[in-house]
């Protein structure tokens, strides 16, 4: 989908504009990339802690695959902005070493996909390790770089982790969508003393997003573990997390063409999932749909669903919850299969009508 | 698997007690009412040496004071490892116990060698580096029998001990040698000046994780120095049928290499002092591949007599025991009486027999520890416990800063 070429952008802007009320201060805010975001975030945290570093494929003087690290190298020189050869396994154990050790890396994966070289540096070195020493050897690390499907890479380089992150003790996940979500909670995760998997979206690195002063400024942190509701509805609560909040608010603005206003949450967490927000919207609107890019088994919807089942949420459900999710095959790459795999608005809408007993006729076709 | 191995009995003996004589005089030091002399100088098995010049010293000079200490330190470790194996078949330890008894001329000759800011990660084997590092007969044992005055608390268990500047204690095979890579990455981020001596097996020495960080290493001139101890088999298959090339000291290619005798002490200690030197005069990383043996097998779960005789194993004991041939030499060299030297084996036998007391009878911490300290800074009000009925709570026990 061509994403970068101007008239979609200024739609795209156009339409977030007037939907982003939520936003801290729509009244004195610049648009701000999500890219320049990271950017920002990543900047501010290295030059508040000199034990702040990055390292990973390209970060150095390619100024990042993505671009996401443009000019740290230049700012902060060899020592705290490092290139590293190929080698995922390698270069993230060397990073968990060094937060063993008391440094804090930012350890960049140029796709999640590549994670799962490293993964047991992930899981095995990094997040159980503090338990393990019974509370003596922190490891305050930041794995992140894009996650899931972008547009024509195919099945190996199209996958959602947030599934397999998520299901980990010892491990914080989050998703931002926004450019605030990007900023604060990429800081917080550089604050945080924990690993913390940031999972960003490269779809989303170029579009702009309206920053408050507020949000712009050096100390501005996100909550991890703290939904946000992006759009207030009555009728149904739409969960989302990352790029899926983008769907979920196209489809909320159809749904509110028809009358059906839809309460939006987005996650900005996946671990801890902020499932109090989520009771408190179900307990509001009694019908529940997810979203999410991952594929169905185990996702985060499954997650989601089986904590309402579990709790007196369910008692507030007037119909089963819905799960909308990619769909269960590996990413095919021919264009039309690629859309059909993944979730779009107006499959959320479907998925509205049908978790509200087709009460849009229309919406189903 | 190295010329010594086919030397019968009395001829290593012989070898074993090759010295230079050094100076006729005899000062009584003060604290040794037994020891004749102040020091000693021994000859060191030649080493092999990979893309270097010029390796460790092949002459060792040993004072009775360190003589004595190396002494306990290598008895400690001996210990330490049959109370854990005898624990082990009482079944008072469970899951995996991997036992170093053979290797302890690797870990004290090294840790003799090196300086407070050196730090030290290693893998499953790791009881006696665990206390060679500062951790307490009681916190190892401890550890082991999952009791609240291990050093984990009991919530590691044999493959998870840590201390000052040690690191563990690493269950996954390989991934112990870029996470040293890593903390050496952070001594020169900080220069404190200290090197990282990341320890792996013939077995791990395969993993493609280790050139990965071999080339980091190399690339960026990290002060690590990666040890192969070489024990001739990896859990059960021998480094013949494991490795196309067993030269595990040139395995680095472009990391320079030493092959060390590994039962000897002093050969360990001089190639440490020589790994140190190297690795702190901006050379970058070094490799050395400390060839060594293990009693016992891979873990307590086997008997290691499948894939090796019983003969070879009784062979190294007799000939090769890293304490048996350095307690020979001092007391030959006079640097320790073997009274002395008994007065130190029966304190080190009381001192795990205790520890070994309180390992058994040491309670478990309190089962609220179940969700303690999962995270530095916890962020959920509940944890998930088996049912959703009942909650866990996160509970901080460690003191945070």
């Amino acid at each position: 989908m061509a994403l970068k070429s101007s008239p979609v952008v200024f739609d795209l802007v156009t339409r977030l504009t007037r939907r982003c009320f939520s936003t801290s201060k729509a009244v004195s805010s610049k648009l701000v990339t999500v890219r320049d975001a990271l950017n920002q975030a990543i900047d501010e945290e290295m030059e508040r802690d000199e034990k702040v570093f990055v390292m990973g494929e390209e970060v150095a003087q390619y100024d990042g695959a993505y671009k996401v690290t443009r000019g740290l190298w230049k700012k902060y020189g060899d020592k705290r902005v490092i290139d590293t050869p190929i080698t995922e396994a390698g270069f993230a154990g060397i990073a968990v070493g060094a937060a063993f050790a008391g440094l804090k890396p930012i350890c960049e994966f140029m796709t999640f996909n590549f994670s799962m070289q490293a993964i047991d540096h992930i899981i095995n070195s990094a997040a159980k390790t503090f338990y393990m020493s019974a509370g003596t050897v922190p490891v305050p690390i930041v794995f992140r770089g894009p996650n899931g499907a972008a547009a024509g890479v195919a099945a190996q380089h199209s996958q959602c982790f947030g599934a397999w992150f998520m299901h980990c003790p010892g491990l914080k996940v989050v998703m931002p969508y926004s450019a605030e979500d990007a900023k604060g909670l990429l800081k917080a995760a550089i604050r945080d003393p924990d690993p913390v998997v940031v999972l960003e979206n490269e779809m989303l690195y170029g579009v702009p997003f309206p920053m408050s002063d507020e949000a712009l400024s050096k100390d501005f942190v996100l909550p991890i573990g703290k939904a946000k509701i992006e759009r207030a509805g009555d009728h149904v609560t739409v969960v989302c997390a990352g790029r899926t909040t983008e769907t979920a608010l196209q489809a909320a603005n159809e749904l509110a063409g028809k009358g059906i206003e839809c309460e939006v949450i987005n996650l900005r967490s996946l671990r801890p999932l902020d499932f109090d927000t989520i009771a408190e919207s179900v307990r509001k609107t009694h019908h529940l749909i997810t979203v999410e890019q991952g594929w169905p088994n185990c996702g985060v919807g499954a997650e989601i669903c089986a904590r309402v089942m579990e709790s007196a949420s369910f008692f507030e459900l007037d119909a089963p919850a819905w799960r909308v999710t990619g769909a269960d095959v590996p990413m095919p790459y021919a264009a039309a299969l690629e859309a059909r795999a993944l979730p779009a608005p107006h499959h959320v809408v479907a998925a509205a009508a049908a978790v509200l007993g087709n009460r849009i006729s229309e919406a189903v076709n | 698997m190295g010329i010594m191995s086919k030397i019968i009995p009395s001829a290593a003996k012989l070898l074993a007690t090759n010295t230079i004589p050094k100076s006729a005089v005899s000062i009584v030091p003060i604290t040794a009412k037994y020891s004749t002399k102040n020091e000693a100088t021994f000859e060191i098995k030649p080493y092999k040496l990979h893309k270097l010049e010029k390796g460790p010293a092949t002459s060792a000079t040993l004072t009775a004071e360190d003589a004595i200490k190396i002494y306990e330190k290598l008895a400690v470790l001996r210990r330490i490892e049959t109370a854990a194996g005898n624990l082990y078949k009482e079944k008072i330890i469970r899951g995996f116990c991997h036992l170093y008894s053979g290797q302890e001329a690797v870990a004290v000759g090294m840790r003799t060698a090196m300086r407070d800011a050196d730090s030290v990660i290693t893998a499953y084997r790791c009881h006696g580096w665990t206390y060679l590092m500062g951790v307490s007969t009681v916190g190892v044992l401890a550890e082991l029998t999952g009791r609240k005055s291990g050093c984990s608390r009991g919530k590691g268990g044999s493959m998870h001990l840590y201390g000052r500047n040690f690191y563990g204690g690493n269950g996954i095979v390989g991934a112990q040698v870029p996470l040293g890579a890593g903390v050496a990455f952070a001594h020169k981020y900080n220069g404190d000046g200290g090197v990282n001596f990341a320890l792996y097996g013939d077995g791990a020495a395969n993993q493609g994780q280790l050139y990965e960080a071999y080339n980091m290493a190399k690339l960026w001139n990290l002060p690590c120095v990666f040890v192969c101890e070489n024990n001739g088999y990896g859990m059960g298959t021998s480094v013949d049928r494991s490795s196309a090339s067993t030269e595990y000291y040139s395995r680095g290619d472009y990391i320079p290499g030493i092959w060390v005798d590994g039962m000897d002490v002093l050969a360990t200690r001089e190639a440490t002092r020589f790994a140190i030197d190297y690795c702190t005069s901006g050379k970058g990383p070094l490799l050395m591949e400390m060839e060594t043996y293990r009693y016992s097998g891979h873990s307590m779960s086997d008997p290691g007599t499948s894939y090796r005789t019983r003969d070879e194993v009784q062979e190294v004991r007799q000939t090769r025991d890293p304490i048996t041939s350095f307690k020979e030499k001092i007391i030959s060299n006079e640097l320790a009486t073997p009274d002395q030297l008994k007065e130190i084996d029966t304190r080190v036998r009381k001192e795990v027999e205790e520890a070994t007391k309180i390992a058994k009878s040491d309670s478990e911490i309190d089962l609220e520890e179940l969700s303690g300290d999962v995270y530095y800074n916890n962020l959920e009000s509940e944890i998930r416990g088996v049912c959703p009925d009942t909650p866990l709570q996160h509970i901080e026990v460690v003191a945070r800063n």
